[in-house]
């Protein structure tokens, strides 16, 4: 094990993942995406998930949030200072460690309509306990700090252009101070002021203590926030048909597609500021 | 290696153990058995026909099941199991405790008294009597649930549709339960309507703490308000577990074609 951190600062750990997309609805396809993962997110640290498209980044990062289901291993995440197991629990119980624990900003918005932009971003607090003036100011200074013009707040973001849409479930992810932080792609549609926004915002986090697991297809964000590289993928996705028997196409199916090679490449002096 | 514990144990709000209820030789539901804790959301979703509205009337003491258990978590004399309560004791746990809202507001509704005093009712069944405090608590909900107060004296015969069902809503959470029961809380309601009553539904559970069942059919309308879904079909749960995860990971041949019907806008 090339573990060198301290163990006690350790907030997301997985064993052993494993992951097979069964599509019962056609023809009963067996897409095996991981397998045999396994991840350590220290505290401070920001661990860039990296591979190809298609390889499962966002597989991967939707079965830590519990979102996807894997089929085998454990997701270990520190909630109130012990270790607990995300698969082994209590539906009530991952929606407790998801408002309080692990934080996700998914790539798409996705709320109840009519809502406005304001509320949308202060709910995660006000949930967790925050009083509404207090999650509200919260909330107008992320969405300045994010260039989302002051005359939108009061509106539903359905209209919006898809990085206005983004910006508002960065803000969103971004109000709660998680320990955990799970980001798929946050700053794929946005330029370039707006993505220095989000390296600040990402640092500041980082800064505070959070462990943050995320996908950066973008070099430069990349470059500005990961300590290190957890890549996937080196070889392509295989798709394999279940034919003739469920045992015949098993013994054919290629026992592991990815492989994860945790690699330090991005193995820089954290500059903290 | 690190210890892993469990959160704290929690005493469950309604527990469902083996119900099932045929109809001679119908299925209604078989062998459905499931917990739910306080301030939970949970939703049954399902075609029609597969026994979602049967295990809610069950649920809600409506109707006897063939056999199982159903234990509830009574405020003053802990859990007890719903079957074993006399009638009179059914009724007022479900005047003071439970909210049912209906699918058609009609069933839910009395047509022919205002809408101050359809709110006003369930207070009054559990002693309320002062009418300035009824009348008062009466318009703070309907400005809750978005009714003009000009209209606290109208009979619902004259609210529309979407009025209507948020009048239910209304007149059901008064007395704050603390489990409500919901069949097809947005059915054959417009869609805008749906939107706005979706969130006033959504607001007011988080607030209050209230735990729901909500039976439906309509995925969309599960994934915003349920913290947790079942999956029914031909009368038994096939599949359940956090509803994100169910809806976005299906593993049920059945779960499966629902997930992937869902038309997109």
């Amino acid at each position: 094990m090339p573990a060198r951190m301290n163990t006690s600062d350790i907030r997301l750990h997985a064993r052993g993942l494993s992951k097979t997309f069964v599509l019962h609805t056609q023809g009963g396809v067996h897409i095996p995406v991981f397998d045999g993962i396994e991840l350590k997110v220290a505290s401070g640290e920001c661990v860039c998930l990296h591979g190809p498209s298609g390889a499962g980044k966002s597989t991967l990062l939707r079965s830590l949030y519990a979102n996807y289901k894997p089929d085998a291993g454990e997701i270990r995440v520190r909630h109130d200072g012990t270790m607990i197991d995300l698969l082994m629990v209590e539906p009530w119980e991952v929606v407790e460690i998801r408002r309080r624990t692990i934080g996700y900003v998914s790539q798409f918005l996705r709320v109840i309509p009519r809502v406005p932009t304001l509320d949308i971003v202060a709910e995660p607090a006000i949930v967790n306990g925050v009083a509404s003036g207090e999650a509200h100011a919260a909330a107008r200074t992320l969405l300045s700090r994010l260039r989302i013009p002051e005359r939108l707040w009061s509106l539903a973001p359905a209209t919006f252009s898809g990085g206005e849409q983004q910006r508002v479930n960065i803000a969103r992810g971004f109000i709660v101070d998680y320990p955990v932080l799970l980001l798929d792609e946050p700053t794929a549609s946005l330029d370039a002021a707006n993505r220095q926004t989000v390296i600040e915002l990402i640092n500041e986090a980082k800064a505070r203590g959070t462990a943050i697991f995320g996908i950066f297809h973008d070099e430069e964000v990349r470059e500005a926030v990961a300590d290190r590289l957890f890549e996937v993928g080196k070889q392509p996705l295989r798709k394999t048909r279940l034919s003739a028997t469920a045992a015949e196409a098993a013994a054919r199916c290629q026992p592991l597609l990815l492989r994860p090679v945790t690699t330090s490449i991005t193995r820089r002096q954290r500059n903290t500021r | 290696m690190t210890a892993l514990r469990k959160l704290a144990p929690r005493q469950a709000l309604l527990e469902v153990s083996g119900v099932s209820k045929s109809y001679g030789g119908q299925v209604g539901c078989v062998d459905v058995s499931f917990a739910i804790y306080p301030g939970e959301v949970l939703g049954v979703v399902g075609e029609s026909g597969s026994g979602k509205s049967t295990l809610l009337a069950c649920l809600s003491g409506r109707l006897a099941p063939d056999a199982g258990a159903i234990v509830y978590d009574m405020n003053d004399r802990g859990p007890v199991d719903i079957l074993s309560l006399s009638e009179p004791e059914r009724r007022r746990l479900a005047r003071t405790d439970w909210g049912i809202v209906h699918q058609n507001p009609r069933d839910g509704l009395r047509m022919d008294v205002s809408a101050g005093g359809n709110i006003g009712e369930r207070p009054m069944a559990i002693g309320a009597r002062h009418y300035g405090n009824l009348r008062t608590e009466a318009q703070d909900w309907l400005e809750k649930v978005e009714i003009d107060l000009a209209r606290t004296d109208d009979k619902p015969r004259t609210f529309s549709g979407g009025m209507q069902q948020r009048l239910q809503i209304a007149r059901n959470l008064v007395t704050k339960p603390r489990l409500v029961f919901m069949d097809e809380p947005t059915g054959g309601l417009d869609v805008s309507v749906q939107a706005r009553l979706l969130d006033l539904l959504r607001g007011l559970v988080r607030e209050l703490g209230i735990a729901a069942i909500i039976v439906t059919h309509d995925l969309a309308v599960v994934r915003l308000l349920a913290d947790r879904l079942m999956v029914m079909q031909r009368g038994r749960v096939i599949e359940q577990g956090l509803t994100d995860q169910v809806l976005d990971d299906p593993h049920h041949p059945y779960t499966q074609l629902l997930a992937s019907s869902v038309l997109q806008v």
